[in-house]
């Protein structure tokens, strides 16, 4: 779907990117610590997440994220916007919880961009 | 114990210990149990569960051991964390959702976001914080009970 | 619905407190922030983080959740599972990467959406 998909979908406001609008994304990482971002998530994506820092910011760019999808309603501050805005990459912000955005983007299409994690020898549990 | 107005109401009172990650939040639960053994109404009880917690890992992260004590008066239930640590530098500042001074291992845990004390005065009818940097820090809630609440829910 | 469904259909394994699955479920909430699950989530609530720190069962408990849900492969410290067990919340844990696990769960516990 493309962002502005997204953007109706979860009636979010665009604060990075109205020209980025047709970017089409059909993966999404779910987090909110960085460091999973670092170790999972793929380009192209689109990230979700609930901290609006620095940090979400440069992971987004070190991995050509698509867009990140602020979730929860976070405050954001000038900082966060203008280096969003200096790197090229798009923000939607939505107040819906990261329950109910990956609830959404899921049932619209969208899938993970890693199904599924094996740590170590630890296999998928099946029953 | 500061000799208060509000002394004899106090309920319990427990000591939290600075870099104790592994019991954050056995205060909050055991003020939390207290609570509801008193009746007291769901929503109260959920506020000062947040307030609690928030105080209590507040402790842990920054300081060196502290005390948080609860009061049931007629009309309000009071809560008080009081700890000696290195104590904030801006109150203003630490206000600020977002702002921490959490190091990493902190934040991988999942604090350290920034929201602790933001979230502590929005639980709250009444906010107190005052602290002296080098020495420590002293934060007093106040709720109202029974249709009093003027908490602005978030 | 119950835990209990809900772990059989997403096929997630249960770590402990086995006998309170017949728990119903009132909603399910994402996220690692120890403080904004508890500013936010709501009791019956079903966690799902990636967190394995024995403190996110003093926030399920203090939060009366109604279980956890582990993803990304992370493995439940001991210590978390003991506290679990004493708190009598489940803890169910699976391979599936945070936004598989909620999107197939959020479709579980509202299929109007769908």
């Amino acid at each position: 779907m493309t962002l502005a998909e997204v953007k109706d979908l979860l009636e979010a406001e665009v604060v990075v990117g109205e020209d980025r609008m047709e970017v089409e994304v059909h993966t999404a990482f779910g987090a909110d610590l960085m460091s999973d971002v670092l170790a999972f998530a793929r380009s192209g994506c689109l990230l979700v997440t609930g901290l609006p820092n620095l940090q979400a910011v440069r992971t987004a760019y070190a991995l050509d994220i698509a867009a990140i999808v602020i979730c929860r309603g976070k405050a954001l501050n000038d900082r966060f916007v203008e280096t969003a805005r200096e790197l090229g990459i798009p923000v939607l912000w939505t107040r819906f919880i990261m329950f109910e955005v990956c609830g959404r983007l899921f049932e619209e299409g969208v899938t993970g961009c890693v199904r599924e994690i094996h740590i170590g020898e630890m296999t998928s549990a099946r029953h | 114990m500061p000799d208060t107005e509000y002394g004899r109401f106090l309920q319990g009172s427990f000591e939290v210990h600075g870099r104790d990650f592994v019991d954050a939040g056995l205060v909050s639960s055991q003020i939390k149990k207290g609570l509801k053994a008193k009746g007291i109404d769901e929503d109260i009880i959920r506020r000062i569960a947040i307030i609690a917690f928030e105080a209590e890992v507040n402790i842990i992260s920054y300081a060196t051991v502290g005390t948080i004590s609860y009061y049931i008066l007629p009309d309000a239930i009071i809560f008080e964390a009081i700890d000696e640590g290195k104590g904030i530098e801006d109150i203003e500042l630490a206000l600020q959702e977002g702002y921490s001074t959490a190091d990493d291992s902190i934040r991988e845990m999942g604090f350290g976001a920034g929201m602790g004390l933001a979230n502590i005065r929005k639980s709250s009818d009444v906010f107190e914080i005052t602290s002296e940097p080098g020495r420590g820090t002293r934060v007093k809630c106040t709720i109202m009970l029974n249709g009093q609440n003027i908490c602005k829910e978030n | 619905m119950t835990l209990e469904t809900i772990a059989e259909r997403l096929s997630l394994k249960c770590k402990c407190c086995w006998e309170h699955l017949k728990k119903e479920v009132s909603g399910g909430y994402a996220g690692d922030l120890l403080s904004d699950v508890m500013a936010n989530s709501a009791a019956g609530n079903i966690w799902v983080t990636r967190q394995v720190h024995q403190n996110i069962v003093a926030v399920a408990a203090l939060k009366e959740h109604a279980a956890v849900i582990i993803v990304q492969g992370a493995t439940p410290e001991k210590e978390t599972l003991e506290k679990a067990t004493r708190e009598g919340i489940p803890i169910l844990v699976s391979d599936m990467a945070e936004f598989e696990l909620v999107g197939r769960l959020h479709r579980l516990l509202y299929p109007e959406q769908a």
